[in-house]
């Protein structure tokens, strides 16, 4: 039992996992709606004739990550990236394979919990709420996020509802909320892209705060420069398939082959990315 | 672009029997499996504030545009009663023989529009709520139970309107009031248990969505809101002897004849169904554990494919 202890500790074990989204509605364009009461009348037939698609998202993709790693997810778009992600928080199911967790795994984001309706002080307590925090976290926590987010700094917009808020603000708002909670495996997709620059050094020092208390940080971004900055390891999926995994920089120094060049060269810069 | 593909992992993974033998040695457990029923409950109890809150802020975000803003909270079921009495009361004539008909109308139009609302809202609970259920873990069954919650909320401002209507019609206060309290409970329970069974349902298949509201329809005609079922009966004793019993244990005519039983002292209990509070406990406890458990067997296909 000894070399247990020695051994380091695993949180998320994903172990030969395919993933198949299947869509409705797609049947040979027209006559759908036949299509559709074929589905309902021969359930259990041949889904191609009843007119489903099968979208195989994740292809038999295997590794452990380990206590107190950050990892990142790259890859070109629709390469699966969020889907995985998904599937280790256990909100969607795997079709062949399994996925074992130390706790659970949640995604760093409340923004559909939230209501714009609501002024921002009263979402605060309902996103908390909806992470499940308990109501003298939120209490406990309330000023912290609410400094965090800055969004008292022009003013006192926190009581205004949210659809009052600007873009930039809601979404720090919403950031702050999400990272106020302390998470056993964390998570982020695409979340540091929002707000200024002065907030998104802010976020960016938070991730590396919640990575020391969190277990293991999982990034999925396009940005290299973010992943550099915050991952010691690095995953590349590239149509559903586990392309590398190794150490940032080496599968960076790929990535950036495959897909011509490292950032600064080229033409196009990066474009924001909603949280 | 074959040497990226060929360079093997160099955190390589071991075989698949090592990688389950691993999670099992440090006791890892399956992501998006279903919770047991203990677990479960306890779990829905610890997120139990959670479910308040969320149903509050659905009913403050409801008006908060409205120029009016909360006042339409009583000014919707007012609203409607008036509708129903106009053409109930005024063009169809079902008001004859029916003492104080403007309270038992109102009693019956609040009382079905919750157990109404309550089911409409579970239907679309998990299809409406996709991006919350995709994005963060609680048990789902807080989604059809925050909606009736919302729902009962939005009564509780109808009974207060209510209350006026029945002190402007002279209906006198009374103790039997109180028994609104049970009564409204266990409504609670059967709109919460028929809103998880609908949730399921919506859930999976959409469509049900747009059929709900002719079931409804269909449902309130039968249930004695804008007519009496003991007066009809009176009026027609060719009826098998059946229909009258069918018709009385029916759970939305059980709720709304409690209610008016207990609300307007012209509503006797010679009106009411024999046995009539172990009908109304019955139906809640049939329908809030049944449809609890049909709900929970189904918790981790919630907001999936």
């Amino acid at each position: 039992m000894a070399d247990i202890e020695n051994e380091l500790i695993p949180t998320v074990v994903v172990d030969g996992v395919d993933i198949v989204y299947r869509v409705n509605g797609t049947g040979a364009g027209k006559g759908s709606a036949t299509a559709a009461l074929n589905r309902m009348l021969r359930k259990g037939q041949a889904e191609k004739a009843a007119g489903v698609r099968k979208v195989h998202a994740v292809k038999n993709v295997s590794f452990v990550a380990y206590k107190g790693e950050a990892i990142g997810l790259i890859g070109t778009n629709g390469s699966g990236k969020s889907t995985l992600l998904k599937a280790v928080a256990g909100l969607l199911p795997v079709e062949n394979g399994r996925i074992y967790t130390d706790g659970q795994p949640s995604l760093l984001g409340v923004n559909a919990a939230l209501m714009n309706d609501l002024t921002g002080e009263r979402n605060v307590y309902l996103g908390g709420l909806a992470m499940g925090m308990s109501r003298e976290q939120v209490r406990d926590r309330y000023q912290e996020i609410v400094d965090f987010s800055g969004i008292n700094e022009k003013g006192d917009f926190i009581t205004l509802p949210m659809r009052t808020y600007s873009s930039g603000m809601a979404a720090r708002l919403r950031f702050s909320i999400a990272a106020a909670k302390d998470h056993d495996v964390l998570l982020i997709d695409e979340a540091l892209a929002t707000g200024d620059r002065s907030f998104q050094k802010r976020s960016e020092d938070r991730i590396r705060e919640l990575r020391k208390h969190a277990g293991t940080v999982f990034l999925v971004s396009h940005s290299n420069k973010s992943i550099r900055d915050t991952c010691d390891r690095v995953l590349w999926l590239e149509r559903g398939e586990l392309r590398m995994d190794g150490p940032t920089e080496e599968v960076l120094a790929a990535y950036e082959d495959f897909t011509g060049g490292p950032d600064k060269d080229r033409a196009k810069p990066q474009p924001p990315v909603a949280a | 672009m074959s040497q990226v593909l060929d360079t093997p992992p160099p955190t390589a993974a071991p075989a698949d029997g090592d990688l389950a033998a691993l999670a099992a040695r440090h006791g890892l457990a399956v992501s998006g499996a279903r919770p047991s029923l203990p677990v479960y409950v306890r779990e829905l109890w610890a997120r139990r504030h959670f479910i308040t809150a969320f149903a509050t802020a659905k009913l403050t975000a409801q008006y908060s545009q409205a120029k009016l803003g909360q006042v339409w909270q009583v000014m919707n079921p007012l609203l409607n009663a008036a509708v129903y009495f106009f053409i109930f009361g005024v063009l169809l004539g079902t008001k004859k023989g029916v003492p104080d008909y403007i309270p038992f109308l109102v009693t019956g139009v609040f009382i079905w529009t919750f157990t109404q609302s309550s089911i409409l809202a579970g239907t679309r609970a998990i299809s409406g709520n996709l991006g919350l259920v995709r994005a963060l873990h609680f048990p789902r069954a807080a989604l059809p139970i925050s909606f009736c919650l919302q729902q009962l909320q939005q009564l509780l401002f109808s009974m207060g309107a209510l209350v006026v209507i029945l002190l402007c019609f002279g209906v006198p206060v009374s103790a039997s009031w109180l028994l609104a309290i049970p009564a409204l409970v266990l409504q609670f329970t059967f709109n919460a248990g028929v809103s998880m069974v609908m949730a399921r349902m919506g859930a999976k298949t959409p469509d049900i969505a747009q059929l709900m509201p002719f079931i409804l329809r269909t449902w309130m005609y039968v249930s004695g809101v804008m007519w009496s079922i003991d007066k009809l009966a009176k009026g027609h004793h060719d009826w098998p002897h059946w229909v009258v019993p069918v018709l009385q244990a029916n759970p939305a005519a059980v709720y709304i004849d409690l209610m008016r039983y207990a609300l307007i002292d012209s509503f006797h209990s010679s009106q009411l169904p024999h046995h009539v509070w172990p009908i109304a406990t019955g139906w809640a406890l049939l329908a809030g554990i049944g449809g609890f458990i049909y709900f929970w067997k189904a918790e981790e296909t919630y907001g999936r494919g």
